[in-house]
């Protein structure tokens, strides 16, 4: 076995080959796990016994030819704010302490579905808001690159718990950019479906109309495998699509030649991002048409509205979606509180963390009478310009590609102290979310030792194509081979 | 002159049921007025005729039919409760003229 | 109560809230369970729990869309669901799944019954502002006995049960005009089959918002709101009550407060829960949980082609289709299923009125009697329609026919072969009665000498002597005029 763990893919043949067991790789990720829990802390529990007995039943099953997936007995992390019956839910908050979920996320049972292992939960930024997981009742997780460094958010701890080979493949999150962002900060693949494609259900929500579960792994190839896990009609969800899972791997053809290939000029404007990054980005997208992609310069002249845009709208949600956390069904209650309202009021402040009230707050704000519409409905309509922009540069490419983020991993506290810059720090994702459109980060290279992700947007269903432009890109760079060294 | 005041700050607190401290509201009162004016930036953006999205996919109407799966079991129904009484969920009384629904 | 008519004009609208018939909830797939202990008819959806989804019932859709029609409202092909935001613990996801612009239905009118002028039946209208849908909200009780002194028991069964809201314009003029509508209403619910609509069981709520404006004044007053009344009584005490404080209150030069009111029935008070200044702010925006709700014209068609004929409509059309009589009319429409049954008879007989006085006479004793509904027997109008034709031909008697009838209800059958079985088949055989007729007027000489000396009534007894002889079944026609032609000898 390589120093931490591999792809999907190699230990599906591991397995295949007889060479190894579902236990044994469960039990290596297990002690990975803990051993980095000080240094990373990209976990918030784990799930052991559970995990090795589910294991032995994968071992079992393979043994008599009834593997039920590619992905059957390998291992995975999920991100705190997916539910797991009989398993808690926090998504870091002291609000949900305690809370211990009856059911199951449908992504979850998609999974469980797939014989594939869920070995534990990941640190996060609390209730997926933030860019840096620094706001999590667990304290921060840090990046595998540098241990000074965030590795970005809301996902974070999933990203880095990929990016250190604890396991080979997580779940997260993605409203604004929670799964891409960290993926570029850590160095591997992180993708985002279309809007609907993968069921909400089980995920505890942050902001309805924008968010999606998706996938981090070392690999396109094996972030196909996932999502052709987890992807899918759900009736419990009315916003998701009435399709089945596409059958992604196939598209993995391995063959960019005349794909057509947009470049929004305003993504690529000199002193909005780091240097570095953009060179980064240029190289990677030069190497694709050395294999047969052609490139086009487009433009998205909504772009410089998409943040506001984004914190109007996912702030107005939010601030109504978490008024569940009340004290009165679940989660924490404030102590010796009179009367109800006070209950309410000492609940909530003593649950939720400072950037959550922030957004709470604004939010309430926006939705107010007198201010509904020059903010949560003009940002509607804003909104519905920017999906157009997407909907035309798509008539003369079949993907876009940008950098995910104007810069590398920044330090842990160098934005904490103003919010506004760590929110523009998700400058470059937010649009694809507010037009619910697929979106994909790989590693293209570095800067200063650090990664620096490549994004390519998709249009509405297609994720196949950016998964086949990652892979083919994977193929002939090794971008994606590069680790952090081993972190436990 | 800031875009929101404190009894702004401490009604839309009220509204979400956060409760502040003086040292939090005079904080928020600065960040509001901060957010607000980066937000604000939208109403540049000449929006005369454009629908606001309902719903980034478009979709028929999802119903589901009227069949009633079983009852949760009560226990486990109220088990992440913080008090319970029999098997309703307890919470404190209020205090004055409250009451809604 | 004071009579205030001459310097004020009442003005009131009600807010009526109805429980959808629904097995499961609006949103949720929860059973619905009246009468359940706390907790024990709910779902991860109805509690709220973190990362749950709505998704819509699609035969609350059908009976909203029933109701909306039945009432006359224009209903629309796109309407959106949007959520009411506010604190309370019975409310589980701290906001309600209403519907706010772009209701279901706008417009409509409901028709009530008033007395008019001399005592005549007369007829108001009043209109309809919309109808829309939501979900209810669960219980909070607040009794010291069962949650203790400092605290309020929430049982969330009911949370999330379908409701419409019916909101009328403020047309009525009354306290007792208030209550005739919510009947009117509750009419029309129960017999569209979409609710069942008894206040006891908590179907059936409303709120009534009761202003004052001087007599000839086109500007509405201020208004406060009665909240939660469940009988008709409480209702029309409480709008009195309101009106009485509100016209005290204007006739000492004082103004109007803006305020949500509870009323006590004990004390006969309305007092102040809320003053509407403190209202809380719904900050409504369409839910993104949940996709517009887009309707073809077809299934708003579709869903017009069901609604029963309402009662009124229905009796008076039998009052001019059928020529039967305004109080025989009004006795067939009671029921729906009794109307249903007396067309299908009537159809098939094809003498309407004859088939509605069996029913009314015969039919109606005999269920009334076994405690049975019509719907629950096996008597079928087909059935019916054949026993009324045998007894028309003269196949059997009124009094045999009428016999068989509680056996027809209480076990169907067949008429024609309960008739034979039971022997029943009408003498009419002349032969027989002949024979029976001679044999009376033998054995009664008394009584031929009555007749003869001018006492034409005995014919009646002597007639009771051949029915009895025959046991009843001998044509009475037949024995009539046999009887006739041999006392005439």
């Amino acid at each position: 076995m390589p120093e931490g763990v591999g792809t999907l893919h190699e230990l599906r043949a591991a397995l295949d080959a007889g060479e190894t067991s579902s236990v044994e790789i469960v039990g290596q990720c297990l002690r990975r796990a803990e051993a980095s829990q000080d240094t990373l802390n990209a976990f918030v529990g784990l799930r052991a016994e559970a995990a090795l007995r589910e294991a032995e039943e994968s071992d079992t099953r393979r043994e008599r030819g009834e593997v039920r997936s590619p992905i059957d007995g390998l291992p995975l992390a999920i991100k705190d704010n997916m539910v797991q019956t009989s398993e808690p839910a926090h998504c870091a908050s002291r609000i949900l302490e305690g809370f211990i979920s009856p059911y199951t996320a449908t992504a979850v049972e998609g999974l469980e579905r797939s014989g594939a292992i869920v070995i534990g939960r990941t640190n996060m930024d609390e209730f997926a808001m933030g860019s840096s997981t620094e706001h999590s009742v667990n304290g921060p997780t840090r990046n595998p690159w540098d241990a000074d460094r965030t590795p970005g958010g809301s996902s974070g701890g999933s990203a880095a718990a990929v990016a250190a080979r604890i396991v080979p493949a997580a779940l997260g999150s993605d409203t604004g950019g929670s799964i891409r962002q960290p993926a570029s900060f850590c160095g591997v693949v992180g993708m985002k479906p279309t809007y609907g494609r993968v069921s909400r259900w089980g995920l505890v929500a942050f902001a309805s109309s924008l968010d999606q579960i998706g996938a981090f792994a070392q690999t396109a190839a094996d972030c196909a495998w996932i999502f052709e896990a987890i992807a899918g009609h759900d009736s419990r969800d009315s916003t998701s699509i009435p399709e089945p899972a596409p059958a992604y791997s196939g598209a993995l053809s391995g063959d960019v030649s005349g794909l057509r290939i947009g470049l929004p000029k305003e993504y690529f404007v000199e002193d909005g991002v780091d240097a570095g990054i953009l060179a980064a980005v240029r190289d990677s997208v030069a190497e694709l048409e050395r294999a047969g992609a052609k490139t086009v310069e487009v433009s998205l002249p909504h772009a410089r509205y998409a943040v506001a845009t984004y914190y109007a709208i996912a702030n107005a949600e939010a601030s109504s979606n978490l008024a569940r956390f009340d004290g009165v069904r679940y989660g924490h209650r404030a102590v010796g509180a009179k009367g109800l309202t006070e209950m309410y009021c000492r609940t909530r402040s003593e649950g939720f963390g400072t950037e959550v009230k922030r957004r709470i707050l604004l939010g309430t704000y926006f939705l107010s009478a007198g201010y509904y519409d020059a903010y949560y409905r003009k940002a509607q309509q804003v909104r519905t310009l920017v999906r157009r922009d997407f909907e035309r540069a798509f008539e003369a490419c079949d993907a876009l590609i940008t950098p995910t983020s104007p810069e590398t991993a920044f330090r842990l506290g160098e934005k904490t102290s103003d919010p506004l810059t760590m929110y523009l720090s998700d400058i470059y994702t937010v649009s694809a979310n507010l037009a619910g459109i697929p979106a994909l980060s790989m590693p293209c290279g570095s800067v200063g030792g650090l990664p620096v992700g490549l994004q390519i947007f998709g249009s509405a269903l297609d994720e196949a194509t950016p998964l086949r432009i990652a892979d083919a890109f994977q193929a002939i760079t090794d971008h994606h081979t590069a680790c952090p060294g081993d972190f436990a | 002159m800031a875009r929101i005041n404190r009894a702004e700050v401490e009604r839309v607190a009220f509204l979400a049921r956060i409760s502040l401290s003086d040292g939090e509201a005079d904080q928020l009162v600065q960040e509001f007025d901060s957010f607000l004016g980066y937000i604000e930036t939208i109403q540049e953006v000449d929006t005369e005729g454009v629908e606001p999205t309902a719903h980034p996919v478009s979709l028929p109407t999802p119903t589901r039919p009227d069949r009633p799966a079983a009852a949760m079991d009560a226990g486990l129904a109220v088990a992440n409760a913080p008090e319970t009484a029999a098997s309703g969920f307890l919470v404190p009384k209020v205090i004055g003229t409250e009451a809604e629904g | 109560m004071s009579d205030i008519s001459g310097e004020f004009e009442v003005v009131i609208g009600l807010e009526v809230h109805a429980h959808l018939r629904t097995e499961s909830k609006l949103f949720s797939p929860a059973p619905i369970v009246y009468g359940a202990e706390p907790n024990h008819a709910v779902h991860p959806v109805c509690l709220a729990l973190p990362g749950v989804l709505p998704v819509l019932n699609e035969r609350a859709v059908e009976l909203a869309i029933r109701a909306s029609l039945a009432m006359g409202c224009e209903v629309h092909q796109r309407s959106i669901f949007a959520r009411k935001n506010y604190f309370y613990p019975d409310l589980p996801k701290g906001y309600q799944i209403s519907q706010y612009e772009e209701p279901l239905a706008t417009g409509g009118w409901v028709d009530v019954p008033v007395e008019g002028a001399g005592g005549a039946a007369g007829k108001r209208r009043i209109r309809l502002t919309r109808i829309h849908m939501e979900e209810d909200a669960g219980k909070s009780i607040h009794d010291d006995a069962i949650a203790g002194s400092d605290s309020t028991l929430v049982d969330l069964n009911r949370a999330g049960v379908p409701l419409i809201e019916i909101v009328s314009e403020p047309d009525i003029r009354s306290a007792e005009e208030a209550s005739a509508y919510l009947r009117a209403v509750r009419s029309i619910l129960r017999f569209t089959d979409v609710s069942d609509a008894d206040m006891e069981k908590g179907h059936l709520r409303c709120d009534v918002n009761v202003s004052l404006r001087l007599r000839g004044s086109t500007e509405y007053g201020t208004r406060t709101e009665l909240k939660n009344l469940n009988s008709f009584r409480f209702i029309e005490d409480a709008a009195n009550a309101e009106i009485e404080r509100q016209a005290k209150t204007l006739r000492a030069g004082g103004r109007v407060q803006q305020c949500t009111l509870a009323y006590d029935p004990r004390s006969g008070r309305t007092s102040v829960l809320r003053l509407k200044e403190d209202a809380d702010d719904y900050r409504y925006f369409p839910d993104p949980d949940l996709i517009p709700l887009l309707l073809s014209a077809k299934q708003i068609e579709q869903a017009r082609s069901e609604i029963p004929e309402l009662a009124e409509q229905r009796s008076e059309r039998f009052q001019s289709e059928y020529d039967l009589s305004e109080y025989d009319a009004a006795q067939l429409t009671a029921s729906s299923s009794i109307a249903e049954f007396f067309e299908a008879a009537s159809k098939q007989h094809g003498a309407p009125k004859v088939v509605a006085n069996w029913i009314l006479r015969d039919v109606m004793q005999a269920l009334n009697e076994r405690e049975l509904a019509i719907d629950d027997s096996l008597f079928s109008p087909d059935a019916l329609a054949r026993l009324i034709k045998m007894v028309d031909d003269g196949k059997t008697t009124v009094k045999s026919a009428r016999g068989l009838i509680a056996e027809l209800v209480e076990s169907g059958g067949d008429p024609e072969e309960l008739v034979a079985e039971r022997g029943l088949a009408a003498v009419s055989d002349t032969g027989v009665i002949e024979q029976a007729v001679a044999e009376v007027l033998a054995a009664n000489p008394e009584s031929v000498e009555l007749f003869r000396s001018g006492e034409g009534k005995v014919v009646n007894f002597l007639m009771g002597q051949v029915m009895q002889k025959t046991q009843g079944k001998a044509d009475p026609a037949a024995v009539r005029e046999i009887l006739a032609r041999e006392l005439g000898k």
